[in-house]
């Protein structure tokens, strides 16, 4: 009696694909003399320990702007929100681009203001990037497990006579850490498989090191590199999967009203956050636009983007609508689903080692943009399969039946019912694919086709020869995308995430 | 007409509906009662075409299907009211009701009739509980259909709607002269509403007759439960099975299931009076006051029996005291053998 469903037989297929690439390092690496020298010991302690300063920072600062924007009343309260979210969207290359230019003796702060401060270097420099741009990461889930707390637990230990610091010590906090420890791991995991900002601050972490192997043409060992990454990142996936869990039952947030003197205080005391993550790089982008013009910048470039990011999102829809079905359906649909996540974990440079060596495998598919195509929707694909799913998921499966019943056909029942109410759903999810594509840097690198050049590749090719100024305009349109990014995010599907609809 | 006979669907190895038959006359309204679980809702799937069936035949005017023959929904002209309401959220009132529609005069009168002028322009989601029930009626009474399903159409209505909207759905069926299966847990709803009430569980109707008949005729104590209080009284059935004795008097009987001699008499709240007597048979267990009346369990002292009472508020009596019952009905009640 039981058929499988229609959806099952390119889900397969789909989870198959997105398994290859860990396959083919695992051969790759097969190949490697050396599996651990001490090179590659060094390269491990400053991988794990940008990821660990960049958690702790992301924590510090996430933490306390959780706090404000969860519980203080001020006005342009939601604006406050969004501007502080914003980073995230924002590719860290961009932050670490501008800073590594702006600051220093000779850099763009000292030339404009005559102020000559420390240069934004190495270690230091990176892990101060990484925070700025992950500790929207820790506010988020932070805030949104506080604003899951009943205030009542506060009001009785201030009744018992508590002071209000205490109390957000003692008892708010203490019921938080899960939401603090989920944001601080996806602070960490983004630190873990990010290239640019390591690259451009010269720290050798797993991502630097297996592009230089990669230009080196150690492509086996680049895949031993890539290996060693997975894993830490698959245990870091792991803690994560273990981490959500026990929640409390939701009731009235605390709601805490401070003076003018109070706000002020705090304003100023996240201020520079904003400043450094969001002000500088639009400012050192526009002072390049001025005073150097476009540079040597073709309108080309971000054609050649846009191509490959479009292809790259209806690709992904494509082959997300039977993914998603099939996980709506029944639980291999889910596992199947989980397979394709897969490569959102996968950091875009392992991605990139695997793909070269596939290239290298079937010189028809080196060199040419649909390999790059494969990257993108490889990594992607999860954004697209989660939003066509939550869409369909919405879908009142009596809403089907009840077009039946009325007289339609199963083919006018999709055209009038079930394609109208989660076409919405699927334009989100194929937005977001070819946005994050627009921004994608390391395997763009990698995969282009020779003479290939991209707004992200154009800006590492300034970044390396030396030419900051040349960078104004791709700068400022990946900020565009970042901020298209930001508005999505906030509309429709992750609206609830965001919390923004509270009062 | 619809006809159903001998139905049987299985969820995997579980079977959830087993030997269902019944047929309905042309404006009938047939309710289906049972507790969660007991397969009313899978049934209204089934004829709609949404759930396949393993055995038996479901025929309308102009199809017939069986488990081998499936006929789409959309070819069997049912309408169906759900739960939910199913209303689409993104069509306006009006598109909805005429979703399918190529003459639009019938849904005209059924957008009057259900006085939903007012709102034709309206989005679904700006509704409120009791207008998007209007909708969705007059939506599937628009579409012309043979028979309507309601599933528990009131379910999701606050107390105070359910009572109106109950008697202008069975108002509009009428009019629209189709007959209907309309299903509930609400055996208050299912006793006042009915042309005929199907009783289910397990899967299984227990009982298939008009209410009245149900109620004081159960075909066993599982129905004489669900459609009301009811108490059980040990008693003699006398030869000519036509008079019941017990402790509390007699009363004329009706054998169910060919009950004889030892008996259980099926009594409900207003079969029995109830009187302060320091010598009665039993004492007060605990009381509810109602308003109009009051609601008394008393305890049998002799027999290890509860019986439940409904009286005039006016006599007011204490948890604890003695009383004295007495049968006071003239009508037959239901006998049967003594577990």
């Amino acid at each position: 009696m039981k058929t499988i469903p229609l959806s099952y037989l390119p889900s397969a297929l789909i989870a198959a694909l997105a398994i290859g690439p860990i396959i083919v390092l695992a051969v790759l690496a097969s190949e490697s003399a050396q599996v651990f020298d001490p090179h590659n010991i060094r390269v491990m302690i400053n991988t794990l320990t940008l990821m660990s300063l960049t958690a702790l920072g992301a924590t510090l600062i996430g933490v306390p702007l959780a706090l404000f924007t969860a519980y203080v009343e001020t006005p342009l309260r939601k604006t406050w929100l969004v501007l502080l979210t914003a980073p995230l969207a924002m590719p860290s290359y961009i932050g670490a681009f501008t800073l590594y230019a702006a600051f220093g003796p000779g850099g763009e702060i000292d030339n404009a203001l005559g102020l000559s401060l420390p240069a934004v270097r190495g270690m230091p420099g990176a892990v101060m990037v990484m925070t700025l741009y992950t500790y929207p990461f820790v506010l988020l889930t932070t805030r949104s497990a506080l604003r899951s707390l009943d205030a009542s637990q506060v009001n009785a230990a201030r009744t018992l006579g508590m002071s209000l610091p205490g109390c957000l010590f003692s008892v708010v906090l203490p019921r938080v850490t899960r939401g603090i420890a989920a944001g601080a791991l996806l602070a960490a995991l983004y630190a873990l498989s990010d290239f640019g900002t390591p690259a451009i601050m010269q720290v050798d972490t797993f991502t630097r090191v297996i592009y230089v192997e990669y230009n080196a043409f150690g492509l086996s060992q680049a895949a031993m590199l890539s290996l060693q990454l997975l894993c830490i990142v698959a245990l870091l996936v792991f803690i994560e999967s273990r981490v959500t869990g026990t929640k409390e039952m939701p009731g009235r947030p605390l709601r805490l009203w401070p003076g003018r003197w109070q706000r002020a205080v705090m304003v100023s005391a996240f201020l520079p956050v904003l400043i450094l993550a969001i002000m500088l790089p639009l400012s050192v982008f526009s002072l390049w636009l001025w005073r150097e013009g476009s540079g040597n910048f073709e309108l080309q470039y971000a054609f050649n983007s846009a191509y490959a990011s479009l292809l790259a999102a209806a690709v992904a829809v494509l082959l997300a609508i039977p993914v998603a079905h099939a996980a709506i359906r029944s639980k291999s649909g889910r596992v199947m689903e989980r397979i394709t996540y897969l490569g959102f974990g996968v950091p875009g440079i392992v991605m990139g080692t695997a793909l070269v060596y596939v290239g290298l495998q079937l010189p028809w598919l080196y060199q040419t943009l649909g390999l790059l195509v494969i990257a993108y929707v490889l990594r992607f694909l999860p954004l697209a399969v989660g939003a066509v799913r939550t869409a369909s998921e919405r879908l009142d499966p009596s809403l089907v039946s009840a077009a039946r019943l009325l007289g339609a056909r199963p083919a006018e029942t999709f055209r009038r019912i079930t394609l109208p109410l989660t076409v919405r759903g699927i334009v989100a999810g194929a937005a977001l694919v070819f946005l994050e594509a627009m921004r994608e840097l390391p395997a763009t690198l990698m995969l282009g086709p020779t003479g290939f050049e991209t707004l992200a590749t154009y800006l590492w090719r300034v970044y390396e020869a030396g030419y900051f100024g040349h960078a104004a305009i791709p700068g400022l349109l990946l900020i565009l995308m970042s901020v298209l990014i930001l508005m999505l995010m906030l509309s429709g599907e992750r609206r609830a995430e965001i919390e923004l609809s509270d009062p | 007409m619809l006809d159903v006979s001998n139905l049987a669907v299985y969820y995997g190895e579980h079977q959830v509906v087993s030997d269902v038959s019944f047929s309905l006359e042309k404006d009938e309204i047939l309710m289906l009662v049972g507790p969660t679980g007991c397969g009313k809702t899978t049934i209204l799937n089934v004829l709609a075409g949404l759930v396949p069936i393993h055995a038996g035949t479901i025929s309308l005017a102009n199809w017939r299907a069986t488990a081998k023959q499936l006929i789409p929904p959309e070819k069997r002209q049912l309408g169906m009211v759900f739960q939910d309401f199913a209303l689409f959220p993104h069509l306006s009132v009006e598109q909805n009701i005429y979703f399918k529609l190529k003459r639009r005069d019938r849904a005209e009168h059924w957008i009057r009739l259900l006085g939903l002028d007012a709102h034709r322009h309206a989005w679904p989601a700006t509704l409120s509980g009791g207008q998007k029930q209007r909708v969705a009626l007059a939506r599937t009474l628009a579409h012309d259909p043979q028979c309507v399903l309601l599933d528990e159409p009131l379910s999701n209505l606050d107390a105070a709607l359910k009572d109106s909207l109950r008697w202008e759905i069975r108002d509009a069926l009428k009019k629209a002269g189709v007959p209907a299966i309309w299903v509930t847990h609400d055996q208050e709803e299912a006793l006042s509403v009915g042309d005929r009430i199907g009783v289910l569980k397990g899967g299984r109707l227990h009982q298939l007759d008009t209410p009245e008949r149900c109620f004081s005729e159960p075909s066993d104590r599982f129905v004489a439960r669900f459609l009301g209080e009811a108490s059980f009284l040990p008693g003699r059935l006398s030869a000519d099975k036509k008079i019941a004795m017990t402790t509390l008097g007699e009363a004329p009987a009706i054998p169910i299931n060919e009950a004889c001699d030892n008996i259980d008499l099926l009594l409900r709240p207003d079969d029995l009076s109830v009187h302060q007597d320091e010598k009665g048979e039993g004492y007060i267990k605990w009381v509810r006051y109602e308003g109009g009346a009051r609601f008394y369990a008393v305890q049998l002292e002799d027999k290890d029996i509860e019986l439940r009472v409904r009286v005039n508020h006016e006599q007011q009596l204490a948890p604890g005291q003695r009383v004295s019952m007495r049968i006071t009905t003239t009508h037959p009640l239901a006998a049967f053998n003594r577990l």
